[in-house]
């Protein structure tokens, strides 16, 4: 009998146990019931009930919509944060990046709820107002992930690339256009991503701060799972996954810098 | 014709929180010059460069562009263009671009419309930047994206970009640091010509001697954020101004001698002939470069000594001789045996003498209520009764000198005198009375001349025989009896009534 003999190729199977279990066949799944009837025969007839559906395209065009704009919002807050904080000038300890994380250490649905009554305090109430509240949460809860990867790029940033620019004659403003903006899109581009997929997916903000007024695809799937729809919760899953597959398409071709692997942390 | 001065350093000092980086750095550049700032690591040069570039503002003192003054002025203010020690290329834009990147920023007088500003056309940009490229032997790389060029490549893009804006003067900053030695000749030479072919002013910062010595019109040698020298290179290299640029440019024998009579100097236990004037019975730093000795039978020689060890260079050979207990390096091209005495003849012109930097430790310190004098941060054991004839101390710790009246000598302030060999260096730092980094070391032939500085910047020099690296934390002990102390001012006497 031939000796076993461990070799480091072995180390994969662990992950490959891993990856089987819990991504492909979990994905194989949702196609297996995104093209199935409930009797189990192949049809699409879930594609074309939610095609068909106006309340359920209206859902994906909010959904759309609230996640370009929380990753707008988000960019557009946290690109400073991060810059003031990866800026050696305004910011030598770690400390303050610290602070920004710290929120996402307290539990989603108690800092969720704990936000719905901060806002009915000061007035703004998801009753009323539901899409301010749910933007708010929005924003509130995905700024740490644009700030983490944002950070992240800009400590790596060549500092005397910046140098360069000005000292090539590029004022103070057309460092930022035309260096330091661009150097930073590997960062803008792992953030977005981090944003704007789970903004759509997400269903305990709009619930809890919109008080049920706002639907977005995340509480489709969820009322769908709920009531045992399984192929048109699977339908609605396999239409965000091209969602995602096509923005990460869109941003592929911004993103060819060869020598940087992104800007995420994750 | 008077040479155009094109730029000014005038007492230009920079700190960073209290350390002295760049300290009273005087200067000026005449157009069209090829200046080296040369130093070891941590001399300030590239301070220094970055201050005339604007990328650090100078603590005091001015900097004039043509007579203007320019130290306030932002980069990109500056008609002046940097070449970055690790090229500092634009990562999103590829080769064309980023040599395009200052042109299409800059702004030219309009022709037809009077105290309008346009942008470059494209047509003009495409052929400067073309230009540019065959400058710098790259015309077929334009769309080449940054990341697929080599080391060369790219340092020869970050040169088109600076010199394609024709600044009045183009600073490198240790350009050719990252390229291994054969492309790093190349671009010497290659440097060199683009410099006659521009015209254009050329600051170049390197910590190579060789390079500095082969590309420069003019050497500026700086340590410990001070110029050492100004030269040509054959001055700097013939005449260094002291020990430091000597030990620092080329190899050099570095030892102590002492002036007999006028053009008679003694060291290797021998009287040598030599050229420079020197007042008599002065101790002085002699150097003698180890190619500038003449090997010989060792009955024709000056002095004789024993050879010890031999390398083969190449193009000569390295011998090292004991003379006495001082080590000699000699090059030659002949093929000696070793362990053999042979004679050394040295001509009087070749023979180097300079005044030393340092003979003696001095500190300003005052007196401490345990008889102890203070003085660099340290409370050092002393004898106080030198600071009166013929005193001794009461049982109480009072001084009485020889007329019975006693002093209080606390606080007294004092002029604080060790000799080099006095002072004794602790490997682990804690056992010393102070603690230090070495910053210097050079050797003088039989020992080590090392220079310790603390962390409040008191410099010790200290002659020692066993070897240390730059940069070891040390401590420092003195004997009792070593330290020399005088009353700073006879006014400071505390007399007790």
């Amino acid at each position: 009998m031939k000796k076993f003999r461990f070799s480091r190729k072995q180390l994969v199977i662990p992950y490959a146990v891993f990856l089987v279990l819990f991504v492909l066949l979990p994905l194989l799944l949702i196609i297996y019931y995104a093209f199935t009837n409930s009797e189990g025969h192949l049809s699409f007839v879930n594609f074309i009930q939610f095609f068909r559906d106006r309340t359920k395209l209206n859902t994906l065009a909010i959904s759309i919509v609230i996640g370009a704009l929380n990753t707008i919002l988000c960019l557009l807050i946290g690109y400073p944060i991060a810059y003031l904080l990866a800026n050696k000038k305004y910011n030598s300890n770690k400390v303050i990046v610290m602070l920004f994380v710290m929120p996402m250490w307290i539990n989603f649905v108690l800092r969720t709820a704990a936000t719905r009554d901060l806002l009915s305090a000061i007035g703004i109430k998801g009753g009323t107002m539901p899409y301010i509240a749910v933007m708010i949460g929005m924003v509130y809860n995905y700024l740490p992930f644009v700030i983490l990867p944002l950070y992240t790029t800009m400590l790596k940033m060549d500092k005397s690339v910046i140098e360069a620019a000005s000292d090539l004659g590029a004022k103070p403003y057309q460092v930022f256009i035309k260096t330091i903006i661009p150097m930073s899109m590997p960062g803008v581009i792992s953030a977005a991503t981090m944003v704007f997929m789970p903004t759509m997916s997400s269903f305990v903000i709009s619930d809890i701060l919109g008080e049920r007024k706002i639907q977005l695809l995340g509480n489709l799937i969820d009322l769908n799972f709920n009531h045992s729809l399984w192929n048109n919760g699977s339908t609605i899953a396999l239409i965000m996954l091209i969602i995602i597959g096509i923005s990460m398409l869109l941003t592929k071709n911004v993103k060819k810098e060869p020598t940087s692997r992104g800007g995420g942390i994750w | 014709m008077e040479k155009e001065k094109i730029i000014q350093l005038i007492d230009v000092s920079k700190k960073y929180d209290d350390t002295l980086v760049v300290e009273n750095f005087n200067l000026y550049i005449n157009k069209g010059e090829f200046v080296t700032f040369l130093g070891p690591s941590g001399c300030g040069k590239t301070t220094t460069l970055r201050m005339i570039a604007g990328f650090e503002m100078p603590t005091s003192g001015k900097i004039l562009l043509n007579n203007q003054d320019i130290t306030h002025l932002p980069p990109h203010k500056r008609p002046i263009n940097t070449v970055f020690q690790r090229y500092a290329l634009f990562p999103h834009l590829d080769v064309y671009d980023n040599i395009a990147f200052g042109l299409k920023l800059k702004k030219v007088p309009h022709e037809k419309k009077k105290n309008k500003m346009r942008h470059l056309t494209s047509a003009e940009i495409d052929e400067k930047v073309t230009n540019a490229l065959k400058i710098v032997d790259l015309e077929e790389f334009e769309n080449r994206d940054i990341s697929t060029l080599s080391g060369g490549q790219q340092q020869r893009v970050a040169i088109a970009r600076a010199i394609v804006n024709e600044p009045e003067i183009l600073l490198l900053d240790e350009p050719l640091g990252a390229l291994d030695l054969k492309m790093r000749k190349d671009m010497q030479f290659e440097l060199k010509e683009m410099h006659k072919k521009l015209g254009i002013t050329f600051i170049y910062v390197t910590h190579d001697q060789e390079e500095a010595l082969t590309m420069s019109d003019t050497i500026v040698v700086m340590n410990d954020g001070m110029i050492q020298q100004i030269g040509t290179p054959s001055d700097i290299y013939n005449e260094p101004a002291n020990a430091f640029v000597a030990d620092f440019i080329g190899e050099s024998n570095i030892y102590t001698g002492t002036i007999i009579s006028e053009n008679k100097v003694r060291f290797l236990n021998h009287t040598f002939e030599c050229v420079d004037k020197f007042e008599k019975n002065e101790k002085v730093d002699v150097v003698v470069r180890p190619e500038d000795i003449k090997l010989i039978r060792k009955d024709r020689g000056m002095v004789k000594g024993t050879l010890i060890s031999k390398v083969f260079k190449g193009v000569h050979y390295e011998y090292v001789m004991m003379i006495g207990k001082n080590e000699v390096v000699i090059q030659s091209t002949h093929d000696y045996a070793i362990n053999k005495e042979m004679g050394i003849i040295i001509e009087p012109d070749l023979i180097h003498i300079m005044h030393k930097e340092f003979t003696c430790n001095v500190y300003e310190g005052y007196i401490n209520k345990n008889n102890q004098v203070c003085f660099a941060n340290g409370e050092f054991d002393c004898d106080v009764t030198q600071l009166y004839p013929h005193s001794r101390l009461d049982e109480d710790g009072y001084l009485i000198d020889e007329k019975g009246q006693s002093h209080d000598l606390v606080d007294v302030d004092v002029k604080v005198q060790v000799e080099f060999n006095d002072i004794e260096i602790t490997d682990n730092a804690e056992d010393g009375v102070v603690e230090g980094d070495i910053i210097q070391i050079l050797y003088k032939g039989d020992h080590y001349q090392v220079i310790i500085r603390t962390e409040d910047e008191d410099d010790f020099v200290v002659d020692t025989e066993y070897t240390y690296n730059e940069n070891d934390h040390v401590g420092i002990k003195i004997a009792k009896e070593k330290i020399k102390l005088t009353l700073k001012s006879e006014g400071n006497k505390h007399e007790k009534v």
